[in-house]
């Protein structure tokens, strides 16, 4: 018995809840009606994203992609599409840019993403060299050895627009410029694996998904800037991401396509893995250059910068895992082609890893400029249990919030600076309307001072300062001169730092203080956490005339301080309550209450 | 392997892109891919495969393969395996359990039929099939 149609309905809760259960029903009566039982396989899935346009239902193999489909559409889909084999033309889901309708027979029209940087990742065997290979694996390698002089590379990338995707958006063509003007012996390639942002997982994915594309990218940087010899420092935590590149390294030296005379021509080219302790100042890249010499990793002032004197003195081409992974296929499409994608100064793809209070959290790759609002709702799938949207922290501890109002904005290096905040490398945390932001910036403060290489008075110091008065807020011992205070040392830590670290470490909470303002008073002038977060500043009271006695919070209770008969009000005894909230969540009448 | 030349390079590819093509309608096996990253192994993606591999065994199931690749992304719905079944449409399962996985052989693989309520949407298109 083989299906001719499957016709696939979004079981996911947010499509669930727009009625796609009873749509799956009146399909499957659809279906009966027509006697298509035995050539149409009718099937319930997992959430598809784009929920705000729910109930979703996708046709295959045609891959007709149906939107805001209600239960009475039913029977039109089963008659025109399945019977008469047109799609319902008015349901397609059309793009919104264009609002031209999604064209049949184009089986990316409906895709969300554009994955360049992940294209490898869940297709290829990262262990397995042919299978890269397969996928057009060291075309690029073997295009730029036969056929492109080093100049020809450094054209094709400035073409392409290539940005640094570490976070501060350097145009890589011209890193790759300065290295290969030097005249020297000895130069180096680097690839900086020392991805350390809480929330940001992307380098450790296209590692362990597709490590050969980095190899190949730093070998085509090492024929264009003159260098033989590859470093790549990864952190000592991502021990799959470690094996797989170890094997890959070692498959690709065996087949000759690093090592001597690489396929058989004159340039030759190797990789060492460097590991780190997984400090977070060493993805700062003269702080990891000296961890690779075997110092201790600290940065130290630029210039020179290390394009022109790096890695033992020698000019060394730096570049992210996720800008290496782009360079093959701007070399194999064309740097034309690249540049097509995404916005006017920001070119190409960024991957984003969407965690926090998001339905589908995973790793988004979209063109620049794509909005905040698309990647949140029509990927991610929105917030969980229909809580509010509050803020997003983009850029990790060195990043800032943005905001429900700038939902629309679209995401590329220029927006994000404007809005306070930073690309970084791509950490996406979601907040809902349970999340407090002084105690959000008090985490990122708590890891930027642990993190803090101590080398420089502005950080060290600085940094602790700041997360003093933040904790103090958050224990109701905030004073009214801790805002200018947080301004002035947040102003002097940005100028005076040594490294990116302690120069963007106020970002969060200076970012936080421009948007969420009021709740940061709220904490200081009425000793109130509006968002129930901060221990110190939450109370649970039991409202008399709400509680009837059930006494499901009594028993919820894991400290035992509330009392009261069955069928008699409730009490909270507020001097042993460690106010876990559990009570809150169990009352289902409303009357237990957070202030 | 030994080092190859720039013309074994080709000639490799060539080879191999017909091999990993389950489009040419010479190569009728059946794919099962299980994704390997960091996520999908913290989610139960060994158990997973180990499920998959005893399943095909029990039903004797030689002319499957399984393969192993990294994480897609789709990490809320981890483990993720793509299923390719010629002349059925290729899909992604998501919260493959070592149950779902043996419902999956019986069901998709010998039944030709797809999997309720497992079903997600592939996150993008194929750039580099796409190119060919």
């Amino acid at each position: 018995m083989a299906f001719h149609h499957y016709i696939l309905v979004c079981g996911g809760t947010g499509c669930e809840s727009s009625k796609a259960g009873d749509l799956f029903n009146q399909i499957a009566i659809a279906l009966d009606k027509e006697n298509l039982r035995d050539g149409v396989q009718l099937v319930k899935t997992g959430c598809f994203g784009f929920c705000e346009k729910g109930p979703i239902v996708k046709i295959l193999p045609d891959e007709a992609f149906y939107v805001n489909v209600k239960p009475e559409d039913a029977a039109e889909i089963v008659q025109e599409h399945i019977v008469k084999g047109r799609p319902v033309d008015r349901l397609l889901y059309r793009e919104a840019e264009s609002k031209e309708h999604a064209r049949f027979d184009d089986i990316s029209f409906y895709q969300k993403q554009f994955r360049i940087v992940l294209r490898n990742c869940g297709a290829i065997n990262p262990e397995s060299t042919e299978e890269y290979i397969a996928r057009d694996g060291y075309l690029a390698l073997e295009k730029v050895l036969t056929s492109m002089t080093p100049d020809d590379v450094i054209a094709e990338l400035k073409k392409s627009g290539l940005r640094g995707r570490g976070g501060a958006g350097f145009p890589t063509w011209r890193k790759w410029e300065f290295t290969k003007a030097v005249q020297e012996e000895t130069k180096y390639v680097v690839c900086n694996a020392d991805e350390g942002d809480p929330g940001a997982y992307m380098d450790r994915s296209v590692l362990e998904g597709d490590p050969h594309s980095v190899l190949e990218a730093m070998a085509i940087s090492g024929f264009t800037c003159g260098a033989s010899k590859g470093f790549i420092y990864i952190r000592a935590e991502y021990p799959l991401a470690i094996r797989r590149l170890q094997i890959a390294i070692e498959q690709a030296t065996a087949m000759g396509l690093l090592g001597d005379n690489i396929l058989g021509t004159d340039f030759s080219f190797s990789i060492e893995i460097r590991l780190g302790a997984g400090a977070f100042v060493c993805g700062e890249e003269t702080a990891l250059l000296a961890s690779i010499q075997g110092e201790r990793g600290m940065p130290v002032p630029r210039p020179p910068f290390p394009a022109v004197k790096g890695l033992w003195q020698k000019p060394t081409v730096i570049n992210n895992v996720e800008t290496w992974a782009n360079i093959p296929v701007i070399i194999t499409r064309g740097g034309d082609w690249f540049a097509k994608v995404g916005t006017e100064k920001s070119r190409g793809t960024k991957v984003f890893a969407l965690t926090g209070k998001i339905q589908n959290s995973g790793l988004v790759e979209v063109p620049m400029g794509t909005t905040l609002r698309d990647i949140i709702y029509n990927i991610g799938g929105g917030i969980p249990d229909g809580k509010a949207f509050k803020a997003v922290q983009t850029g990790g501890p060195s990043g800032g919030v943005i905001t429900a109002e700038y939902l629309d904005t679209p995401i590329d290096y220029e927006h994000l600076q404007e809005l306070g905040s930073i690309m970084g490398s791509g950490g996406m945390i979601v907040m809902d309307e349970d999340d407090c932001m002084v105690d959000v910036c008090k985490f990122y403060l708590g890891f930027t001072v642990e993190e803090s290489c101590g080398k420089c008075a502005p950080c060290r110091v600085g940094g602790r300062k700041l997360y003093n008065i933040l904790d103090r807020i958050t224990k109701g011992q905030g004073k009214q001169e801790d805002l200018a205070k947080i301004e002035d040392i947040g102003h002097a830590m940005q100028r005076a730092s040594l490294c990116g670290l302690g120069q963007t470490a106020p970002n969060p909470v200076l970012s936080v203080m421009k948007y969420f303002r009021e709740e940061l008073e709220a904490h200081i002038t009425e000793d109130k956490c509006p968002a129930g977060v901060c221990k110190d500043l939450v109370h649970y009271f039991i409202l008399p005339d709400k509680c009837i006695g059930c006494t499901l919070c009594a028993r919820r209770c894991p400290v035992n301080v509330i009392s009261g008969e069955r069928k008699q009000i409730h009490e909270i005894d507020q001097s042993g309550c460690i106010k876990c909230g559990e009570c809150y969540d169990a009352c289902k009448f409303g009357a237990v209450v957070r202030r | 392997m030994a080092k190859m030349t720039l013309d074994e390079l080709r000639k490799l590819r060539e080879t191999k892109k017909i091999e990993m093509d389950m489009r040419s309608p010479e190569n009728k096996s059946i794919h099962i891919i299980v994704g390997m990253g960091t996520s999908g192994i913290a989610a139960g993606a060994k158990q997973t495969l180990n499920a998959f591999v005893e399943e095909l065994n029990e039903h004797g199931l030689t002319e499957v393969a399984v393969r192993q690749v990294g994480g897609m992304g789709l990490d809320h719905a981890e483990p993720t395996v793509e299923v390719r079944v010629p002349d059925m449409p290729t899909v992604i399962y998501g919260r493959v359990s070592a149950d779902i996985a043996r419902k999956i052989v019986r069901k998709h693989v010998l039944g030709k039929q797809l999997v309720n309520e497992h079903i997600f949407d592939r996150p993008a298109a194929d750039i580099v099939e796409g190119n060919r």
